[in-house]
């Protein structure tokens, strides 16, 4: 790549994060305003869920104003917002902790396990889409289109299900339940977490690998590469020099929505697994009415859906010479 | 055990130390040994986990209280109050009562168990700060107040004769006085605390200075919390935890098809219970509350909903197995053509009416399905509206004519009685009135003498099958998943895991 249109790229993508910064805090806030209004529309509120089907009136009112949640909704979103800005979520209304120390326990969790998951998808899944593309009709692209097709199809649920009767009822070569603890050694962690890890990958690997297959095959069509091929490229170095180039925007745009869902979307693995992540927490939030709680927690699932997408973005505009110009 | 010749006060005061003896007998045909770890799963684990028994709401904080903490009294299988931290507890009007407190209890953090603790302990739950779950039973309480060392008074509004049982409860485990924080336990009890990550698990090793010789036995329990039943069988059967409550009655032949593990059912008092408000018509009139006890198919629910694992019940809230029972009263069963008269007199023939059924109140869907199926064939369209268990309690139940409650069982008569069946309590599900059962309420409740209690309760039980506007249909059984090597496990019909009280009790042989 010449200098000029690498420095060029790097200030469009640079303008385009400042950009996207702004917008992001815009999308955050109004995201922010939807929950807090839906959860208000939810029967029940954080006293009456705490005191239970034996609560007495008298009860529920004492502990609603002990929660602040006699005062009128426009005020708890208000200062919700403000201590939000200050970098203060609040505390939570069951626990009787910062916000931040509920999730500070729980977020590593979710990070971890989502970026093993990845670290074991990502490569699989381009393997199985390049491998695929270019064996195109062929035996391999076939059996692989429809063990990825099966994939997409067969809900998690089953899958983390069928995989905890097999290796831990029938063979008992691994744990049941992902049991995480202070004082737990590398080896525990991933043995306990192998489970989880293999249902959330096998989702987002289906999906990938099937982005990127599509990807790939679509520049295959291209005259350029008819012309390599003329020249008589090899196969393998016509793939990885000339066209994951030009494929890698569409891919890593897929992976990223791919990937976005290994922190949210792991909730039924977290359930099955009985895994304490973020997205457990989020529930809890949301049976308990734990507003201070739910708003942190859709916030960073926020988050990180538009840090995903603005890396999607970035290396989009990187990659495509056109974008880059512009 | 003796079944109830004496009455309480004598049974408490009398004996004293003593009485461990034959329990311990009792539990106990091989001899437990000492040792061990094992990791419980329980029902739910949330944020909202505590170490405060005043707070203790689900089953988990129950089991992780009896853990920590001891109680002035405790239990036994039959359900009789046994001195525990009171050594004795008399009264002779049922009112005032003097407790004498166990001599050389230690805290876990060393201190002396004195009478000031266990004054300061009671009375909090009358402060609203607290947010005691027990804050309408604690009004009862009108002075607990230390007059020695080891000797304290609890002078009541009026005469109780079961404020032992009462005091048994995971609520009125004794703290420290003056505890403010919850961050750890500070208790006399089996064990003290290791970690405690709300959400996650409660980790207890053993306490050497436990003030029963030779208990607890287990070395450290690991206790954490899976929601969803498949996985919590699925973690006994893979022997990831040992043991599991609430067993769904489905899961029942998975559990028994393993040769490394058992199922323990304990019959209680838990029932789900059709509600007909008597403020609202047609739900008032009783001519419609008769048609519905007669469209109930008890045998039906108890065999499809809960394969057996139930006994069935009889349209008022005291089980067979309890020991007030009255088992002269004849058993309401399906019968269409009194269902069928009964709706004619009310004028209801091809009515259609709203109930409201959810998850929330156990098998109320399937058992509103089942009414529908009957209703339809004497001319009533029940049109079943199945509503979220989220916010059940808060939106639905007790606010329609027609809706399911679920009850919880308690350890006495006069608990539920007063709870749920008393004109003014707060949760009198279908708002019935009856000044006579509100009298002999009150009577049976002062009453020390054991048969005459029984004669009263007994009439009261025939009350609420005659007129009270809900309909029993079965009482729940508890059935819990455990390890074989896991001995000395027994039911209670107080709740799952021996009353959530099996720490103590049960040792590891593996």
């Amino acid at each position: 790549m010449a200098g000029a249109s690498s420095s060029s790229g790097v200030k469009a993508a640079l303008s385009l994060i400042a950009k996207r910064f702004a917008s992001s805090l815009l999308t955050l806030f109004l995201v922010s305003l939807v929950v807090f209004t839906i959860a208000q529309l939810l029967p029940g509120d954080a006293a009456q869920e705490a005191l239970g089907q034996s609560a007495t009136a008298e009860q529920v009112q004492a502990l609603r104003h002990e929660m602040g949640l006699d005062r009128p909704a426009h005020e708890r979103y208000a200062s919700w917002l403000s201590g939000m800005v200050s970098g203060d979520p609040g505390q939570s209304l069951v626990a009787n902790l910062p916000v931040s120390e509920v999730i500070s326990s729980r977020l590593p969790n979710s990070l971890l396990l989502a970026a093993l998951s990845a670290l074991v998808a990502v490569p699989v899944a381009l393997a199985i889409g390049i491998g695929s593309a270019m064996n195109r009709g062929g035996k391999l692209d076939r059996a692989l289109n429809i063990s990825t097709l099966s994939m997409v199809a067969v809900p998690e649920f089953l899958v983390a299900t069928l995989a905890v009767l097999i290796f831990s009822v029938k063979l008992r070569w691994l744990p049941s339940i992902a049991l995480v603890a202070d004082d737990m050694s590398w080896g525990d962690y991933l043995r306990g977490a192998a489970m989880p890890i293999l249902c959330l990958s096998i989702v987002v690997i289906a999906q990938m690998a099937r982005m990127t297959r599509a990807a790939v095959i679509d520049q295959m069509d291209r005259p350029y590469v008819e012309m390599a091929v003329l020249k008589g490229v090899a196969p393998v170095r016509m793939v990885l020099r000339h066209i994951m180039p030009n494929a890698v925007a569409p891919i890593v745009n897929a992976m990223a929505l791919s990937l976005s869902y290994l922190l949210g979307g792991a909730i039924i693995v977290e359930t099955i697994f009985n895994y304490p992540g973020l997205a457990s927490l989020m529930v809890n939030a949301v049976t308990s009415r734990d507003m201070p709680l739910l708003q942190a927690c859709a916030m960073i699932f926020c988050a990180a859906y538009l840090i995903l997408m603005l890396i999607a973005d970035v290396t989009a505009i990187l990659a495509n010479p056109r974008l880059r110009a512009q | 055990m003796d079944d109830l010749p004496f009455s309480r006060r004598e049974l408490l005061g009398g004996v004293g130390a003593g009485l461990l003896l034959p329990q311990a007998a009792l539990a106990a045909p091989a001899k437990p040994r000492v040792g061990g770890r094992i990791r419980v799963a329980s029902l739910s684990s949330s944020t909202a986990d505590t170490l405060d028994p005043a707070k203790g709401a689900l089953s988990t904080d129950y089991i992780r209280h009896y853990m920590l903490y001891s109680g002035l009294t405790q239990l036994d299988r039959n359900l009789v109050p046994r001195p525990a931290l009171a050594e004795r507890m008399e009264s002779k009007d049922q009112k005032n009562w003097h407790v004498r407190l166990r001599r050389g209890v230690t805290f876990h953090d060393g201190a002396t168990l004195t009478a000031r603790d266990v004054a300061w302990s009671l009375l909090r739950h009358k402060d609203p700060a607290v947010g005691s779950k027990m804050a309408t039973i604690a009004e009862q309480f009108a002075e607990v107040k230390a007059t020695g060392p080891h000797d304290l008074i609890i002078r009541l509004t009026g005469p109780n004769a079961d404020l032992p049982t009462i005091l048994a409860q995971s609520h009125f485990l004794i703290l420290r006085a003056g505890q403010k924080d919850f961050g750890t336990a500070n208790g006399t009890g089996p064990f003290r605390c290791v970690q405690f990550r709300p959400g996650v698990r409660t980790l207890v090793r053993r306490n050497p200075d436990y003030w029963k010789p030779g208990k607890p036995y287990l070395e450290e329990i690991e206790l954490i919390g899976i929601p969803d039943e498949v996985s919590r069988v699925n973690a006994l059967l893979s022997g990831d935890v040992h043991l599991v409550i609430a067993v769904n009655p489905r899961s029942a032949k998975r559990v028994k098809a393993s040769r490394r593990h058992a199922l323990m059912e304990s019959k209680s008092g838990l029932y789900t219970n059709l509600i007909m408000q008597q403020g609202a018509m047609p739900t008032g009139n009783p001519h419609f509350v008769a048609a519905m006890k007669y469209l109930v198919d008890r045998p039906l629910i108890k065999r499809a909903l809960y394969r057996d694992y139930a006994t069935i019940a009889n349209d008022h809230p005291i089980p067979p197995f309890h020991p007030y029972y009255r088992s002269d009263l004849p058993q309401t069963s399906l019968d269409l053509d009194k269902a069928r008269w009964h709706l004619q007199r009310a004028g209801l023939s091809g009515v259609r009416l709203p109930v409201y059924a959810s998850p929330a109140a156990d098998g109320s869907v399937d058992m509103a399905s089942i009414m529908q199926e009957y209703g339809s064939r004497v001319g009533l369209n029940l049109a079943v509206n199945r509503v979220p268990g989220d916010g059940y309690w808060s939106t639905h139940w007790m606010k329609h004519p027609l809706t399911f409650g679920n009850t919880n069982p308690r350890p006495t008569a006069d608990l539920i009685f007063s709870l749920f069946y008393k004109s003014d309590a707060d949760w009198n599900e279908s708002g019935w009135k009856n000044p006579r059962f509100d009298r002999l309420l009150l009577e049976a409740r002062g009453e020390a003498d054991q048969a005459r209690r029984k004669q009263l309760y007994g009439e009261m039980q025939g009350l609420v099958h005659d007129r009270c506007g809900v309909a029993i249909p079965v009482f729940i059984s508890l059935v819990d998943g455990f390890d074989r090597r896991l001995k000395g496990l027994y039911p209670m019909s107080t709740g799952g895991l021996m009353g959530y009280q099996f720490a103590e009790h049960v040792w590891w042989e593996g």
